[in-house]
Formats: C-alpha cells, structure tokens, sequence
C-alpha cells in the first residue's frame, strides 16, 4: 500500500511544500536564492566583513585602485597587500601615494579593527580579515578607495545593510497595502473594487520618478539618518503596492468561485475567516513570486533616488550614495572601480528577478 | 463604444486632477511657504524686501486664505497657462522650461518607438521557438536588461565612450547646434543624437516587453483556435501571425500604457547623466534649490503629457480589438 | 461514389510520445481504426485517455514536443493511390492540403475555438480560399450558405459578426461550418458537444447526423459520453491509457459488453431504467498518470476482475485491426 501512501503524502503536501517541490527544478532561481541568502547573510555580518571603518577618510589614500592579495612569496602561503609609500610626481609636484613592495603587510583572519555592534547590541573590534600593522593609512583595499580615501569594499559591504533592508521594509508595507486593498477589491467586488482599481489605474498612469522625487526632495535637511530612511522607505512602497494588489485580487476574483470557499460560506464562515483562514494560504506562494519580483523595483527605486542626491543622505552609505560618487566621467575616467559599486545592484536585482519568475512558476504551473 | 471613450476620457481628466493635487502638494511640501523661500532666496544674492512686500506678495498668491483656496487660485492660474514665476531664474516658468518638456517628449517616444519594434519581432520569436537556443539567449538578455538600471546602463556608456573613444556620448545636440534656433539642420541634429539616450531608455523596457509579448504569446499559442487554424490547412506562419500573434498584441499593446510614465519617469535620471537638456536636469535643480513653482510645473505637464499619451494608446487599442470596440469591455 | 464498406482512412498501430522534462511519454499505443463513408466511428474514454492525441496525430498538428513514433495513418488505403500521412512532412503542401481539404476538425469548446479577432465570416473564407480560391465574392456567398446549411439563421447579417456575438449554440454551428468549408470528406468531431447545454447537444448532434449522412461523411465522433455514443456510432472504440481496449458495432458493445473497463464505464451511465434509488456506479480509483503507467494491463489496477501474477505483469495483445474484439486476458481466455 505504498502507493496510497505516497498519494495521502502527496495531499498532506500542501499548496507551499508542492510549490517548494516545484520550484527545486528551476536551477537558475535555486542558484538565485543562495545568492540572495547570501547577500542577506553579508548584510547582517556586514560590519564583520568590512576590513577598514567605512566613514574614515584619509585624504593621503585618495582614489587609490583596487590592490590584490599576495598570496604567495618566496616563503610559500604567505597572503599578504603592500604597505603604502609617500612620494613626490614630478610633474605636479603633489605627494602621491603608491604600494611599496619592500613593505609586506599580512593578512589575517580575526584581527582586530574598528569598533561596532555585532547584531546591533554585541560590541566587539574582530573582523574576518585585515592586515596586522602598518601605519594609519595602510589597509587592504581590495576596491579601491575614493575621494576621502575611505575603503570601497568595507563601504559597498556595509550598503548592502541598508539597500537591502529598505527593499525588504518597503516591500513589507507595499504587500499590506496591497493585500489589503487588492483584498478589500477581490473580495466584495462592486463599487469598493471600481473605487480601488481606478485609484490603481490612476497611480500607474502616473509618471512616479517626478512626483516621488518632489516628495523626497521636500523632506527636511534637519531629519536625521534614521527619519530620512523611513520617509525613503515609505516613499518607495507607495510606488509598489499596485502591482501587488493587481495579483492578489486576481487570485481572490479566482479563489471566489472555487468549490472550498463556496463550502465555507456555506458552513456559515465569516468574511474575514474565509479570507484568512481558507483564502489567503490558498496562494501564498503566489504572493512571495510577486513579493520577489517587486523587490529589484524597491532596490532600484532606492538607489535611483539616492543616486539623484535625493533619497537617503551621506553619512548614511547605501549603493546609491555609493554610485552618486561615480557620476561625473572625468572622475570615473581616472578611478573607473568606483562603478564596481554597480555590480552588487546588478546581481541582486538579476538574482531576485530569477527567483521570483522561479517563484512565480512553481507556484503556478499552468498560468 | 462611446461609453468608453467616455470612461477613458473621464479616467484621464481625473488622473490630472490628482497629479494637479499631488503637484500641489509637493509645491507646498516644504516648510514656510514660498515667500519664506523667495525671501531667504533673496536673502542669499544680498538683496532684501520689508515685511510689508512680503505680505503683499503672500495676499498676491492667496498664502493667506485656506489651502483649498489657494489650490483653486493656483489651479485657475495654471489652466490659464499661468505657472508662476521661477525663483531660481527670476523668469516665468514657461519661458525657462522652454523647449526641455518637447525634447523630453520626443526621447521618450523614441524610446517608446524602440521599445515596440525591438520587443515584439523578439517576443514573438522567443514565445515560437520557446525553449531554443536564441529563446534562451534573449531570455537571457532580457534578464540582464532589467536588472541594470537605466542610470546605471547610462554611466557604463559614458565612461566607456570616454575612456575608449575619447569623446563625450551625452547631449541631444552638437555644440554649434545647442543654442541655435530651430532650422531644418538643428532637427537632423536632434536625430542623430537620439538613438543612444532611447536605447539606454528602452533597455529595461523592452527587455520586460519582450517578456510580455513571449508570455501572452505562450498563452495563445496553446488556445484551441491555434488548432483550429492549423486544421484548415493555413501555412504555420500565417496560423501564428495571423490567430495567436493578433491576440497577444491586444495586451502587449495595453501594457504600453504603462510603460510610457515609466519612461517618462527613467528620462528623468538618465537625462541627468547623460546631460540631456530635457527636463530632467532642470527638474532635479528646481528640487534642491527648492524652487516649488518650477518643480510642481515640470511634474505637472510631464503627468498630463502623460496621461494624454496613455489616452492616445488606449483609443488605439479600442481601434484594434473588435470586442471593445463593439461591447465595451474585453 | 466511394465503396461504402472500404474505409477512406486507416489508422494502423499508431504510437505518439511526447518529450517532457522527465522524459518521454507514451501517449498513444498500437491504436488501430478504420473510417468509413457514411458510418460513424464513436471513440469513447475518460479524459487523458489519448481521444484528442489521435485525432491531431492523424492532422499531424501535435504539439511540439509530440511525435509519432510508430504505426501508418493511410488515406484512401482501398484505392489506387493511397497515402501515408505519417510519411508526409508535417508543414508540407501535401499535409495541408488533406487538413481541411480532406479531414475537416471539430472543436470542443465553441468559444475557444474561434479567433475573436476576426468576423465569422473571415474565418470562414480563409478556409474556402487556402485549397480552392473561387475569389472573394463567390468566397463569401459560399460562407453566406454553408451558414445557412449549418442552420444558422439571419446567415447574410451572421457572416459579418465576431464569434464572441453569438450564442455558444451558434457558434459550435459555425465551428461545423468551419470544418465543412473546404468540403473534406472525413470529419473528426472532438467532443463537439461537451460544452453546450442539453437542448443545444441534441440540436448539434442532429445537425452532425444530417450533415454526415447527406454527404456521406466519415465521422470520428470522440466523447466521454456513453449516451452521445449511443444516439450516434455506427462502431465504437474505447480507450484507456492511450491504448484501444475495445473495439465493436454499437449493438454489441452496449448488448455484450466485452472489457471489463466497458462494462464499469456503462455501469456508471444514468439510466431510466435502473432501479430507483439505486446508486449509481463509479470506477474505483482514477485514471493513472500516463507517465506512471502500471505495468502489464493498464486497467489491472482498477479492473474487478484482476487476474494476480497475469494482468498486473504482462499487456493482453491488442485487438486485430480491422477486427473486432477487446484487448483483456478474460476475452481471450473465454476465445480459446
């Protein structure tokens, strides 16, 4: 009676554990989702990761490149970056810094550097990796520096916090309001749903960046880091929310015609039981494809903003303050890593992208 | 037929009241009102008026009745193609926007234009060969497409026309053309230079477009009037063209309406980058200087262009699927 | 006029597969069937069983990912000049010339079956015009009166009016139309009243009776309805899993019923004979997936009569083509 078995197994499965089954067979979203996970993970240890203080400026290591790890010498294993050495152009006369091979800095694991809060309430100064010694302005700068000599990789590490969870916090309000409304809409159709889809039409007909950046422009000078990333956050799901209320009250326009919601309503089950008890886990799965495809929206509505000088502000460090760096060709032409700040925001849009059309067809095989 | 021309015709006047609102909104948005900021303007070129101007010039503007009114005075003022003076540039708004909300037009239906005659031969493609080789390749493309943001894609080809080609790739016009009047010449000029600012501009929307059209064609495709079709006895080609690929256009070509704002939107930024003398530079200058009358203009006519533009694509729409045309709705 | 007893389409061990992700998938089996002038062939099973794969796999519009993998599908098999469809490419002149031109295709779902792009009157012209264009004009009055032989009325104004303007009634009417313009000579009807209501299924299914009588066409009427089968087929064909269990003139199979799989698809026809609240039988179990096909006799897992050790190890041989008979060890044992 295996066979049974499996079948009630089957059953038991579930519409998430099916969509999960499902969603194993697209390689590309599995290789997606690590890659998310892992921007996550680096977003959560960022401070961990980061080999140099993000905000300390050094004006003698200005626009430094990029500068490998030795990993070898004649010793064998021996990773190690080159000091930094003071010495005149002798054109401009100006004093320049440049790698001194005669100096060899090693790199460590666990060393100790700046201080932070691991998880925001440990205090420690470990950090994975570093160089022990050398002077104040030595470092491993594995992208570079920019103009104030601050470490870009240490930066783009840290970014990763708050590009990242300003996506995440601006999705979660965009999906209340659109379960909500595209909820509000599904469910009781008539008037409430013409009301709620004309307001959508009307937001979508509208060109947003304009009107988004009015609003972010007008957010006081005087708010501080904190107040300025909720208004950005605020501002950014109010551009997102329609897309996903579109999908949820397609499903429950779906959902309400379906055998186990009529029997629901026939046994006497409230609205808000039906809809939350029978309706909503009915397409979850649906909801985190059109969560995961709203997010790179989210992410690049942030960075577009922060990248304008409009969204969230120096000395708060996002990819958008980071590529804002990377405007003008004449400084890109002589320190063109600046733009590697783009590469992260390209791989984390493209990874979500992947893992919601993964999502999204796991969830919904035939639609 | 008419009763939804007369939907849309409503839906549109009511989006523009909205953006009017919003538009107002955003002007009064910061704090003090616009004689406080034109004063402290002022104030920063050395020059200075008495409280007694300052408080004619607030009754003047109506800053001193309810904000409905002053909505009402604004709005009747703007209609009457009155958008107020610019503080930054101490000229009528209108004169200082110029020809930038034109240019912005033309880029972004270039863009628009290109979006169209990339996405759909490709859409089409992908959603016929699916699962071949160049589906996958395009898929691919398109992938990577919308994952670069225009802005982004915009300062990539900067630095790489820069680096590589020694020249700069931005602007709408040559030098000798920037300020001339408007010939025959200058126009050919504008032609030349737009194909890289829409190409930047269309990426992310053609390669979602592509994705639309190969979806919508996927649908049909497994639609039993296919089979219909092909029982006839009709060459595959035209069974394609002529059944599935009609069908799918309808929203592929709905969905345009909502790719065009956004357009608008992303000729905005990559205006910015690429120094485009569209609106976008202005717009962002208006921001920060806090020039709200300048500012609340731009977004004003850029949401009513707008609109008017999804209003074009939704009578053309109506034009081409037979069943709104005869009933209403689809 | 064709010989009435010679077949004017042979099908002969044909066998589809379809490639999925999995791997390929055996869709059709050593089907076997003969159409004749004038007589009706009624191919009845649940759904999945292959109906709708044997009717396109004779058109060779299968999807993509189908093929035919063995067997013949020969036209005019009695004549001089028979011809193997399989061996024709799939997009050749050839090919469509017999799609339409000499099997016509009707549809189950009226309204998915018909553009709502394009008037009816479009749609049926295109038909006319790709095998023999008599130009527009005459196109259009030929569109005009097979509307009018479909039993269409108003047929003048109805030619110019879009699919989603007419009733489901009229336009399976027209799905008829459609599949007679070119005036083929063979029909493969699938399902053509599953989506309609009662009184419209009998008016359709008289319209069919009268068309294919009339002009003595071959009629492959596919179903899932044991009571269509019975107002209408000459001979019957049941299928299960992709194979045909059984194969006879309508008397006997609904007189003496030989596969056991028959036996439970009547048991489970309302009848106004039956006992008054009786219940009405169901088969146990469900049609297996076909990529998890039981080994042995595909029915063995829900057959009453399973014979242990036999039915669930090795496949009973088909039925002869051309034959009579059923496809079960039980037949064959009582046979011998």
């Amino acid at each position: 009676m295996s066979g049974s078995l499996a079948d009630e197994r089957l059953a038991e499965a579930g519409q998430l554990r099916l969509t999960w089954w499902r969603f194993k067979r697209h390689k590309l979203a599995v290789i997606s989702l690590f890659i998310v996970i892992l921007f996550y993970t680096i977003a959560i240890f960022a401070d961990f990761l980061a080999t140099a203080d993000p905000h300390a400026t050094d004006a003698r290591r200005s626009y430094m490149p990029p500068q490998g790890i030795h990993l070898f010498d004649e010793n064998g294993f021996n990773p190690h970056v080159y000091g930094l050495k003071g010495q005149r152009d002798m054109k401009t006369f100006k004093m320049v810094y440049v790698p001194d091979p005669s100096r060899k800095l090693q790199v460590e694991f666990f060393v100790k550097g700046y201080e932070y809060d691991l998880f925001g309430f440990i205090p420690t100064t470990r950090h994975l990796f570093g160089v022990v010694g050398g002077t104040p302005v030595d470092g491993v700068f594995l992208l570079g520096t920019d103009q104030l000599g601050r470490d870009l990789y240490s930066r783009l590490v840290v970014a990763t916090r708050i590009s990242l969870s300003i996506g995440l916090a601006s999705v979660t309000i965009s999906l209340i309001l659109g379960v909500l409304l595209g909820g509000l809409s599904g469910l009781y159709g008539g008037i409430i749903d013409t009301i709620i889809q004309r307001v959508i039409e009307v937001i979508r007909s509208i060109p947003t960046i304009p009107l988004w950046m009015g609003v972010a422009a007008a957010l006081p000078n005087t708010w501080t880091v904190i107040q300025v990333y909720f208004a950005i956050t605020l501002i950014i799901s109010l551009i997102g929310w329609t897309e996903l209320a579109r999908v949820v009250r397609g499903r429950f326009l779906a959902l309400r015609e379906e055998d186990f919601v009529i029997a629901a309503e026939l046994a006497g089950a409230g609205q808000m039981r039906i809809m939350l008890r029978h309706m909503l886990p009915s397409f979850t799965s649906h909801i985190i494809a059109a969560v995961s495809l709203a997010l790179p929206a989210m992410i690049i509505s942030e960075t577009s903003l922060s990248f304008l000088g409009l969204g969230l502000r120096p000395p708060a460090i996002s990819w958008g303050i980071l590529l804002q760096d990377a405007q003008n060709v004449q400084v890109l032409a002589g320190a063109p890593w600046l733009l590697l700040a783009a590469v992260p925001v390209v791989l984390v849009i493209l990874a979500f992208n992947f893992l919601g059309d993964g999502l999204r067809d796991a969830a919904d095989p035939y639609g | 037929m008419l009763m939804y021309i007369a939907r849309r015709l409503a839906l549109a006047v009511v989006t523009c009241v909205a953006i009017s609102v919003l538009t107002f909104i955003i002007i009064r948005l910061p704090p003090g009102d616009f004689v406080d900021a034109y004063i402290a303007n002022l104030a920063s070129t050395g020059s200075n008026i008495t409280a007694d101007q300052a408080q004619a010039m607030r009754v003047e503007y109506g800053l001193d009745r309810p904000v409905y009114i002053q909505y009402t005075l604004w709005i009747s003022r703007v209609v009457g193609g009155d958008f107020g003076v610019s503080m930054m540039w101490r000229r009528p708004v209108t004169e200082v926007i110029g020809d930038r909300l034109w240019l912005t037009m033309i880029v972004s239906l270039s863009a628009l234009f290109l979006t169209w005659i990339i996405a759909l031969p490709i859409g089409i493609y992908s959603a016929v060969r699916q699962y071949s080789i160049g589906d996958y390749f395009f898929t691919m493309v398109g992938f990577i497409g919308l994952a670069i943001p225009n802005f982004l894609l915009a300062l990539i080809l900067m630095y790489l026309g820069f680096r590589y080609l020694g020249l700069s790739v931005g602007g709408l016009f040559s030098a000798e053309y920037a300020q001339a009047p408007w010939s025959f010449a200058k126009a050919w000029d504008l032609f030349k230079h737009i194909p890289l600012p829409a190409c930047v501009l269309a990426l992310a929307g053609t390669a979602h477009q592509i994705r639309i059209m190969r979806a919508n064609l996927l649908d049909e495709l497994r639609k039993p009037y296919v089979i219909t079709a092909r029982a006839k006895g009709i060459p595959e080609r035209r069974v394609i063209m002529k059944y599935p690929v009609r069908a799918a256009l309808n929203p592929f070509a709905s969905s345009i309406a909502y790719v065009f704002p956004y357009l608008v939107s992303g000729s905005i930024i990559v205006s910015l980058v690429l120094g485009l003398p569209t609106v976008g530079p202005l717009l962002l200058q208006a921001l920060v200087a806090q020039d709200m009358f300048l500012a609340g203009t731009i977004v004003l006519l850029l949401g009513v262009m707008t609109v008017v533009g999804t209003l074009i694509s939704d009578l053309l729409l109506m034009w081409i699927e037979p069943r709104l045309r005869l009933t209403g709705h689809s | 006029m064709a010989d009435l007893d010679k077949p004017l389409l042979s099908v002969r061990d044909l066998a589809v597969e379809f490639q999925q992700p999995g791997g390929s998938v055996r869709a059709l089996e050593s089907i076997s069937i003969d159409l004749r002038p004038g007589r009706v062939l009624g191919v009845v099973g649940e759904s999945g069983c292959g109906k709708s794969v044997t009717a396109r796999a004779i058109l060779r519009i299968l999807d993509r990912n189908g093929s035919i993998t063995a067997g013949k599908v020969t036209l005019d098999p009695a004549t001089a000049t028979p011809t193997d469809l399989t061996a024709l490419g799939a997009q050749s002149p050839e090919m469509r010339e017999v799609r339409g031109g000499r099997i016509g295709l009707i549809f189950q779902e009226p309204m998915a079956a018909l553009s709502m792009q394009y008037t009816v009157g479009n749609q049926l012209m295109e038909a006319i015009r790709v095998h023999r264009d008599p130009g527009k004009a005459v196109a259009r009055q030929r569109a005009i009166n097979l509307l009018r032989e479909v039993g269409i009325p108003r047929p003048e104004s109805r030619v110019d009016a879009y699919p989603f303007q007419l009733s489901g009634g009229l336009r399976q009417r027209v799905g008829i139309a459609l599949a007679l313009a070119a005036e083929p000579d063979i029909l493969i009807a699938d399902e053509p009243t599953t989506a309609l209501d009662v009184t419209t299924q009998a008016q359709i299914l008289a319209l069919l009776r009268r068309l294919q009588t009339d002009k003595k066409i071959a009629l492959m009427l596919i179903t899932h309805d044991m009571g269509v089968i019975a107002q209408m087929a000459d001979d019957v064909a049941v299928m299960y899993l992709g194979r045909i269990i059984e194969y006879a003139p309508v008397g006997e199979v609904f007189g003496a019923p030989r596969h056991p799989y028959t036996r439970s698809l009547l048991r489970s026809v309302p009848s106004m004979l039956a006992k008054p609240r009786s219940r009405l039988a169901t088969i146990g179990g469900a049609v297996p997936q076909p990529n998890a096909r039981p080994k042995g006799c595909p029915f063995h897992p829900r057959c009453p009569d399973m014979i242990v050790g036999r039915c669930d190890t090795i496949a009973p041989a088909p039925v002869p083509p051309g034959s009579v008979g059923a496809s079960c060890f039980l037949v064959e044992d009582a046979a011998a």
